[in-house]
């Protein structure tokens, strides 16, 4: 396959960024989107080009670092999967591909397609967490969780947090995100002292890092490789509400 | 925790207010179809339901400043809402491919502004207008020859049903949403607030348009002449 990539490059923070048009010849069909990035730099290497800087870490689709909007669709369009998993046999042979970085303020660029997502790590910081008990190891199935419960939780602790949800947010908002955190621990047993505090918490921080507000259009549920669903950010604003109301009333 | 400051300061806070705000509002539209609707039943039926609400005037003004103060705050916290979201993608993208919204949930803002305008025009039109149509035999308020003299003009009429369209394309996602807002919209009830999102969008543009389009066709010539 021969392909024309329309890529972002931009030096760091400040720099303002341009699209450079490269040409990716030879491409096998069975590479990744990731490698065949891969062999575009080390073309550019050997002609002593800087390479195009793009995050990645497993490869396999579960850390939720590669962060590519390919041609307007964060991860590429495909249901259900990240860049890193996204074959080149879904592209035609001459086509165009525009890759651009997640676009939001509270994700600046780093360089070309890395973005900061420091703000996903203070959100995940203020209230991402359980109360352990030191000690001994306790038995597995210690405490009974109902398996609606365990499932729910599981279906929310699928988020990776690639922040693909505020790449493709019109208003960039992070609730998917946000709310998927908040659900896995706040339906399990083991998150119940911190529930109300957690919901405030990565709410506050939330909307401390400048991400916008959900008009539910439904754009994050349907580019998320994990297909996290809507219905935990209704659950967001139900837990938010409630804890509101409780604080309040606790005179807090 | 400040309440106050938790409602009007957070995200998820204007939320709850573009809801509530929405549902009362949402309310008011079904029962003013309602009553309007009245106008098939003929003029004596439709000039008495007039009359009914101008008798209790205290009620009427509780109502009306009611949905002033609904108006205002859906409006005041929809405006700040669009200003966060557009600070908050600073640089567009070069290319955007839309998956999984509809045209509904992009143009809120818009629909929303465009059917404010035509809410003012239509209070100019019929509520706040001088009593140009005078009174029936009964000696009750003509609001039948005076919904048929306006609506006979035919421009009037086109841009009542242009603001009708436009309410119902913001209802099908505004109706939709509350109860996503409200934290109501998990499992089985998404769908089913999903379904009646769209039917009663449905029904009030039916119901609604019903009535000019009614005109235009000719009902209730016979008052005019």
């Amino acid at each position: 396959m021969n392909l024309t990539l329309k890529i972002w490059r931009q030096k760091n923070a400040d720099d303002a960024g341009e699209f450079v048009t490269y040409q990716a010849n030879d491409v096998s069909p069975d590479m990744s989107f990731l490698e065949m990035l891969d062999v575009v730099n080390e073309g550019l290497t050997s002609k002593g080009d800087a390479p195009i800087a793009f995050d990645s870490d497993c490869r396999e689709g579960i850390c939720g670092t590669c962060s590519l909007v390919i041609n307007g669709t964060p991860h590429g369009g495909q249901k259900a999967t990240t860049a890193c998993q996204l074959h080149m046999r879904h592209f035609q042979d001459g086509e165009s591909i525009t890759i651009e970085p997640w676009r939001a303020r509270p994700f600046p660029v780093i360089r070309d397609l890395i973005v900061n997502r420091q703000a996903f790590d203070k959100v995940i910081q203020s209230g991402g967490y359980v109360s352990a008990s030191t000690g001994g190891t306790p038995d597995a199935n210690a405490i009974p969780v109902s398996k609606e419960n365990a499932d729910t939780a599981m279906d929310a602790a699928a988020c990776i947090g690639c922040g693909a949800c505020v790449a493709a947010c019109k208003n960039a908002s992070a609730m998917l995100f946000v709310s998927a955190k908040v659900s896995h621990l706040g339906t399990l047993p083991q998150g119940q002292p911190e529930k109300d505090q957690r919901v405030l918490s990565m709410v506050k921080s939330m909307d401390e890092a400048g991400f916008g507000n959900c008009t539910v259009t439904g754009a994050c549920e349907a580019v998320c490789p994990k297909e996290i669903s809507l219905d935990f950010i209704s659950r967001l604003n139900r837990d938010y509400a409630a804890a509101v109301v409780k604080s309040a009333w606790k005179g807090k | 925790m400040n309440i106050f400051k938790a409602i009007f300061h957070s995200s998820l806070g204007k939320k709850y207010i573009m809801g509530l705000t929405g549902l009362a509002l949402f309310g008011f539209v079904i029962g003013h179809m309602v009553g309007n609707l009245q106008i098939f039943l003929g003029q004596d039926k439709l000039n008495a339901y007039g009359a009914f609400l101008k008798s209790m005037p205290k009620l009427l003004w509780v109502a009306r400043i009611g949905l002033l103060a609904c108006v205002g705050l859906h409006i005041w916290a929809a405006v700040k809402l669009v200003r966060e979201n557009r600070a908050a993608r600073p640089d567009r993208y070069a290319q955007v491919k839309r998956m999984g919204t509809s045209f509904a949930s992009r143009t809120m803002i818009w629909s929303g502004l465009i059917v404010f305008a035509f809410i003012v025009y239509h209070l100019f039109d019929f509520t706040i207008a001088p009593d140009y149509t005078g009174h029936d035999d009964k000696g009750r308020h003509d609001i039948f020859k005076m919904v048929v003299l306006g609506f006979s003009n035919p421009f009037s009429a086109i841009f009542y049903l242009i603001a009708n369209c436009l309410l119902c394309i913001h209802l099908s996602h505004g109706v939709k949403s509350l109860f996503q807002s409200l934290g109501l919209s998990t499992g089985q009830f998404r769908s089913l607030f999903n379904g009646i999102a769209s039917a009663t969008a449905w029904i009030i543009f039916i119901g609604n348009t019903s009535i000019p389009l009614a005109v235009l066709l000719g009902f209730g010539k016979e008052v005019l002449k």
